[in-house]
């Protein structure tokens, strides 16, 4: 009687994923168009940081747009059509994150070409949405002041898989003793050398250098 | 929770795998884990067993090996293990460094399979 038999598989759990979002990365790249993502907890200011985006790069001129990830409203939608922008709902139902399909399915056959950059709102998680490339060419994470100065110690890999921090809703941060420095210092920790910036959408303050940032990765691309 | 879904993922893999190579039934799965690749270990172990159901991999374990995260470290010049996620930092001379070398593995390595014969075997 013969036994069971070892078969080696290698096999990245992950590949179809991975190999669609390496198709997205090269359609994006040849329609010319920046992709930038949105990661955080709920609540933590995405939509709003969003809808400010979205309104000021229009009045600069660039065309922009967004897809967004939503458990089960589009409530966020709604709001981001506000800023007059072309704005695509991705209602993920039970799913806590978007994936490369999600992406590809909702972007159907929009003209990118038309597009400077697309923003990509991920549904409220830091867990999930880290594992999964989405073929954005910038992720940004948000964390807001009211969470706390140590999430990225306790999200580490979401923050590791990110390649910008922005610290939301700084005009809280005196009412809810939230320290800075420790934040910066933490984020340094699980991310060495991220790019870190802090904004209130509220009052304005930093919004200016946060839009500068999104706009010079534009204009690297259209170096390259 | 995404365990699920990768669960399943893993579970439609082997299947395939396991026909193509002419086995009836999966006995266990080979993963290896890294500790930045976002995924639960507990909850993966979990989502598995009901992944499995219904599957040629039904009853399977699966084995999992946590990959630690390995950075190089620019000063020291070669690679090092990190001691937690937390900081990454060479565990030898304190530099922080983005450079992940290893850790953010979802792979499946092997299974082992039973071919028709080996189960009906096993059944008389």
């Amino acid at each position: 009687m013969s036994t069971p038999r070892l078969v080696e598989v290698r096999q990245n759990v992950l590949k179809q994923n991975d190999l669609l979002a390496r198709s997205l990365r090269k359609r994006f790249a040849d329609s010319g168009v920046l992709v930038v993502s949105f990661v955080s907890t709920p609540g933590a200011g995405k939509t709003a940081l969003l809808e400010r985006t979205l309104s000021s790069l229009r009045e600069t001129g660039l065309q922009v747009a967004a897809l967004v990830g939503d458990l089960a409203t589009d409530n966020d939608a709604d709001r981001l059509a506000r800023s007059k922008v072309p704005v695509r709902q991705i209602t993920t139902g039970t799913v806590c994150h978007l994936d490369a399909t999600m992406v590809e399915k909702a972007l159907g056959d929009w003209n990118l070409e038309a597009l400077d950059i697309l923003f990509i709102e991920n549904v409220g998680n830091m867990v999930c949405p880290s594992s999964y490339d989405l073929g954005e060419n910038l992720r940004i994470v948000l964390l807001s002041t009211t969470e706390g100065e140590d999430k990225p110690l306790k999200y580490p890999t979401i923050f590791n898989t990110s390649d910008v921090a922005v610290i939301t809703k700084m005009d809280l941060a005196s009412v809810v003793d939230f320290d800075l420095e420790a934040a910066r210092t933490n984020i340094q920790h699980v991310r060495p050398g991220m790019k870190t910036l802090e904004v209130s959408v509220k009052t304005g303050a930093g919004i200016t250098d946060y839009l500068d940032l999104i706009v010079s990765h534009v204009n690297q691309k259209v170096s390259i | 929770m995404h365990e699920l879904s990768i669960a399943m993922s893993m579970v439609e893999m082997a299947t395939e795998e396991c026909r193509r190579l002419g086995g009836e039934r999966v006995n266990s799965l080979h993963l290896k884990l890294g500790l930045l690749s976002g995924v639960v270990k507990d909850a993966l172990l979990f989502s598995y067993e009901i992944a499995c159901e219904g599957t040629p991999l039904q009853g399977s374990s699966l084995l999992i090996e946590d990959v630690p995260v390995k950075v190089f470290c620019p000063r020291c010049a070669s690679e090092k293990t990190l001691d937690s996620i937390q900081l990454f930092a060479c565990p030898a001379c304190g530099e922080l460094t983005p450079e992940v070398i290893e850790g953010r593995e979802l792979l499946v390595v092997a299974m082992e399979i039973e071919e028709k014969q080996q189960v009906a075997e096993a059944m008389s």
